[in-house]
């Protein structure tokens, strides 16, 4: 029998696993167009992207609860359309984590793309291939390696988020308690045992999604190789 | 019949062309940096002129003021300097990429044999040598069935005999395929051997027309 409810070790996979599915599309989507096209304000957008990178967990909190909040543009059109809340529920837990890892996500998505030699798209152009099946076949599976490391930081990311989610989805046991929040309550009430079982169980994580990475970086350079 | 004639600021210069050409081999030459492989990237339709008209058979590939034609819709095979092989798909991959299944590969297969390509379908880029490489983009080239060959710097990785080789075996596929050829080089001795017009450029101006 496990020692304590793993309640915020399956709350905290969820809520990383969605919002990395959405930070994957969508970095997918926004480094193709920043590294294709040139737009009057583009500097300005990737400051905008990149922004949670610098900024307080705190001021993304903040400014999520602004957007997001029962009185926010964003939620009180999410209340009306869809039916639900934002705030104080693991939704908000996930709309953090993508706020905060999209970043990460958004530039190894962006440097993946550069390493793709134009010449492969423009041959595949001149043989009559369609944008989208070169990208399909060309350009997502020559950034792959890159991506997959986007990836798994994003995931990582996502599920170490602590800040962001406290001001949002609030320490709700059950609902919102994500992994993070449990070790800080855990500290807050002087359980060390508790607390150090998550930092366990975050670490041992880690350790493992960094160390896939790199085992997995070297196999697909192998099997690709370089003209 | 290819009708090239217009105009492109570079960097340092303006890149004028003005020429016309048949069912010929054309051989680029001149100093690095001239605007040969522009003037190649114009007609594929990667980069577009300023002004002026391209034009291949009748169909309008650049006209100024007009939305140029995609690359996809030009029907041009280029062999890229460094032949630009996509190096996570085999050679037959390669070769059969942008073909659909149920098309016809007799010619493909007539074009492997030709080049003595065969043995090498089931190897990556990575596992063969320049000159094979250098066969195996022109057969990718070729397999589309394209109406005009662009080869930029084709010969410039092989030793002698591997460029001895190829360039016989171009000479075969355009005895076979009678399209318009516009190959890059650097050595006087490849596009006298090759070509029927030789268009010597230097700093985007075309110096000299020699015809055979």
């Amino acid at each position: 029998m496990m020692p304590y409810d793993l309640s915020p070790l399956w709350l905290s996979l969820r809520v990383a696993v969605i919002s990395t599915f959405f930070v994957f599309l969508v970095s997918l989507a926004l480094a193709r167009l920043m590294n294709r096209r040139d737009f009057f304000g583009k500097s300005f957008v990737e400051a905008l992207i990149l922004l949670p990178l610098v900024l307080p967990p705190t001021v993304i909190g903040f400014g999520l609860i602004v957007l997001f909040g029962v009185n926010g543009p964003l939620g009180i059109l999410l209340e009306q359309w869809f039916g639900f809340r934002v705030v104080f529920t693991w939704i908000g837990a996930a709309i953090a984590s993508f706020v905060v890892s999209l970043p990460l996500m958004y530039q190894s998505v962006l440097a993946a793309y550069e390493k793709v030699d134009p010449r492969w798209e423009n041959v595949a152009r001149t043989m009559g291939v369609s944008e989208w099946r070169i990208f399909r076949t060309i350009t997502f599976p020559l950034a792959w390696s890159g991506i997959l490391a986007g990836l798994i930081l994003a995931f990582a990311r996502g599920i170490g988020e602590f800040g962001a989610t406290l001001m949002i989805a609030g320490y709700i046991p059950g609902v919102t308690e994500t992994v993070p929040l449990a070790i800080y309550f855990a500290y807050e009430a002087g359980d060390m045992e508790k607390a150090l079982f998550w930092v366990v169980i975050i670490s041992s994580l880690g350790v493992a999604a960094i160390t896939w990475v790199n085992y997995w970086r070297k196999k697909t350079a192998i099997r690709i190789g370089r003209e | 019949m290819l009708l090239v004639d217009f105009q492109k600021q570079l960097d340092h210069f303006s890149l004028e062309m003005q020429f016309e050409l048949d069912r010929e081999i054309l051989a680029l030459v001149g100093s690095s940096g001239s605007g040969k492989t522009t003037l190649l990237n114009c007609l594929a339709g990667i980069v577009h002129p300023d002004v002026g008209t391209i034009s291949l058979n009748g169909q309008e590939f650049f006209s100024g003021g007009q939305k140029p034609l995609k690359i996809q819709k030009r029907k041009v095979g280029y062999l890229f300097q460094d032949y630009a092989l996509f190096p996570h798909l085999s050679v037959e991959q390669n070769i059969l990429y942008a073909l659909s299944r149920g098309t016809d590969v007799s010619h493909i297969t007539e074009l492997t044999k030709i080049l003595g390509i065969t043995g090498l379908l089931g190897k990556y880029p990575h596992q063969i040598s320049g000159g094979e490489k250098q066969r195996v983009a022109l057969t990718r080239a070729m397999a589309v069935q394209p109406d005009i060959l662009l080869l930029d710097e084709p010969f410039s990785a092989l030793d002698d005999a591997n460029r001895d080789r190829c360039q016989d075996e171009l000479l075969r596929i355009h005895e076979k395929w009678q399209i318009p050829i516009i190959f890059v080089t650097h050595r006087i001795a490849d596009a006298e051997k090759l070509a029927d017009r030789i268009l010597r450029i230097e700093k985007g101006q075309m110096t000299e027309q020699t015809v055979y």
